[in-house]
């Protein structure tokens, strides 16, 4: 009856034309999502929601019992989880820590030198990065027994090979995203402190450093997830050392042997997600961008 | 190209120039680059790069576990033994198909899924579309083993989710006898769940890609198609695929890559190596390598020479991609 009134009366009508998007938008959702409840929602159900033909979607009596179990209990008899999370995050934040020198090294000299064997290093990096643990796994472990025996240090059965293989996994893609971050760096500033007296260490720390970190911190959390992930190299480097058992391992060892406890298992799950979701939303756009490489910037 | 607009970029944030104009050219002092580069050389060559060399080398004896015991010889040449076992092996060459199928069917419906996906979000208003995103950063996110064990609980013989939904709804529209229903036994179902937790896990990140690229692309483009009667299916094969052609290339590279090699989803569905007929590639090579009595490692070499080559020949066409765009210059 106002005069506003066709106006909203169209925009009524352009959101209903709008609104099979939307109902889409919602199943792409729902799809995306649901796995992730349910795993969630299954930690949560006492056994007898569980071992039922009854499924509700809902627990109906929420309960912890799960995650007690799985975190004051043993999961594999003599070690409990906090062994297996120390192991875990062991190995995890020192293959970042060392991967991170490692390739913030390397990408320095990519991104600002001219040197002979620049590109064959650059194309070298982007095949290893394709080659997949999977195919390579048995000549590693041979391999890894072989430096074993010549070091004489035990690195199958404990977390120092593993810690090795983590670091060098990640290094190609890291080293190929921090690039970009230091030759975005403008060398007239680096210079200017040059100029201004500084030593090349005090530029690395106080010119590249600050504006490199936010690359750093991304290409890390992604060295974090590969690692803390990781499963078929663990797998096969900790054979029956059930004392050095990272997560994932400590968590298919569980379901072999009690494939029929869901609900320990899907809570043990949802503990080995969380840091990974965290991390994941945090670093989210520079994923993208680090694994696409320039494809979208054309 | 890109790392001069990067730079370009870069500098206008800093926004200094050097007082006084250009900087004289002089030389720092800073370590060669080849010391820069030595650790990580160093490290990937003893980890990663050797172990290549070693594959292909064991490919071509008879190395087992045999080979290992203290006192033993080493392995010896045996040609290429393998290999010709392998070609007239009917149980590789199925196993071998397996693979390449799954890989395809699951390149492909990530690739169709994401993109319009991708193609939904860009037309959703943001807060929607960021809502929709967070939730497909969950599926994205969820460690392989836990989606895994997630996807076999949900299609459990007798009390999982989808068995227990199937057996409830009318007969006359799905059959009957899904209660009992094991999803995990035959390939085809097992493999299409092992598609569907793949799918699951990797249409997110093809969507945020293909809605970035998307963003790229100036709107007049679009007017002009549509001025010029154009459908939405003609607008995006004149106006989208072109525009982000290097974009699909690239996604569809990794997406073979990353699917070729699965392994942890299938060893938590499949959950044990007696059934060889649902055997991928990487699978058979770890199952030679450390589940097989006596372990062949030989053998195990020869089929992930196979993995391998199949792996570089894609690797090559992402190389082309890569040194086009100047990404190893």
């Amino acid at each position: 009856m106002t005069a506003t009134r066709p106006a909203r009366r169209r925009s009524t009508a352009r959101r209903l034309r709008s609104l099979p998007l939307y109902l889409a938008g919602l199943a792409v959702f729902l799809f995306s999502v649901f796995p992730v409840y349910w795993m969630v929602a299954t930690a949560f159900k006492p056994v007898g929601e569980i071992f039922t033909r009854d499924q509700t979607l809902l627990p109906q009596a929420p309960t912890l019992e799960h995650f007690d179990r799985v975190v004051n209990g043993e999961l594999i008899p003599g070690v409990n989880f906090w062994q297996f999370l120390a192991n875990s995050l062991v190995v995890t934040v020192g293959a970042v820590a060392m991967g991170a020198v490692l390739s913030l090294l390397a990408a320095v000299a990519v991104a600002r030198f001219r040197f002979r064997l620049r590109t064959a290093f650059v194309i070298l990096l982007m095949v290893i990065q394709m080659v997949p643990m999977e195919a390579m796994i048995i000549s590693i472990f041979i391999n890894f027994r072989h430096l074993s025996e010549a070091t004489g240090t035990q690195l199958l059965g404990n977390l120092s090979g593993l810690l090795v293989v983590y670091t060098a996994v990640s290094l190609p893609i890291t080293v190929l995203m921090l690039r970009g971050f230091v030759e975005a760096v403008p060398k007239e500033l680096e210079e200017a402190a040059a100029i201004d007296g500084a030593g090349s260490w005090t530029v690395f720390w106080r010119i590249l450093m600050p504006l490199v970190a936010p690359g750093l911190v991304a290409a890390s959390i992604f060295a974090f997830i590969t690692a803390w992930n990781e499963f078929i190299v663990a797998l096969t480097f900790l054979g029956r050392s059930t004392d050095s058992y990272t997560l994932p391992l400590t968590l298919s060892y569980y379901f072999g042997r009690f494939g029929t406890e869901w609900g320990p298992i899907m809570a043990a799950s949802t503990l080995l997600t969380l840091p990974v979701m965290a991390f994941f939303l945090f670093v989210q756009r520079r994923m993208v961008s680090g694994l696409t490489m320039g494809a979208v910037k054309g | 190209m890109v790392s001069t607009v990067e730079r370009e970029t870069g500098r206008g944030a800093a926004g200094q120039e050097p007082p006084g104009g250009p900087a004289p050219h002089r030389r720092r002092k800073l370590p060669a680059p080849y010391l820069l580069i030595a650790p990580a050389l160093i490290l990937l060559a003893v980890v990663l790069l050797w172990p290549i060399v070693q594959m292909v080398w064991y490919s071509l004896t008879d190395f087992t576990t045999r080979n290992l015991l203290p006192n033993q010889p080493g392995p010896a040449w045996n040609g290429f033994a393998h290999y010709r076992e392998l070609l007239g092996d009917t149980e590789f060459w199925t196993i071998l198909r397996n693979t390449v199928v799954v890989c395809a069917v699951m390149v492909g419906t990530t690739m169709v899924l994401g993109t319009l996906v991708g193609l939904l979000l860009h037309r959703l208003p943001t807060w929607f579309s960021g809502f929709v995103s967070v939730g497909m950063m969950l599926a994205w996110a969820t460690p392989a083993l836990s989606a895994s064990l997630v996807f076999r609980w949900l299609f459990l013989p007798e009390r999982g989710l989808v068995n227990v939904v199937l057996d409830r709804l009318p007969d006359r529209l799905v059959g009957d006898g899904w209660l009992e229903y094991n999803w995990f036994l035959e390939p085809l179902p097992l493999f299409t769940i092992l598609i569907t937790v793949i799918v699951w896990q990797s249409f997110p990140f093809v969507a945020v890609s293909v809605l970035a690229g998307l963003k790229s692309i100036p709107g007049e483009l679009y007017e002009a198609a549509k001025m010029d009667g154009a459908t939405a299916w003609k607008s995006f094969w004149s106006v989208t695929f072109p525009m982000l052609r290097p974009l699909f290339a690239l996604l569809l590279i990794l997406q073979i890559i990353w699917d070729l090699r699965v392994f942890t989803q299938l060893y938590i569905l499949a959950n044990s190596f007696q059934n060889k007929d649902v055997f991928l590639l990487s699978y058979y090579i770890y199952q030679q390598g450390f589940s097989a009595t006596p372990a062949d490692y030989g053998m195990g070499s020869a089929i992930a020479v196979v993995m391998t080559v199949l792996i570089l020949a894609v690797t090559a066409y992402y190389l082309r991609i890569m040194i086009r765009q100047g990404e190893t210059r």
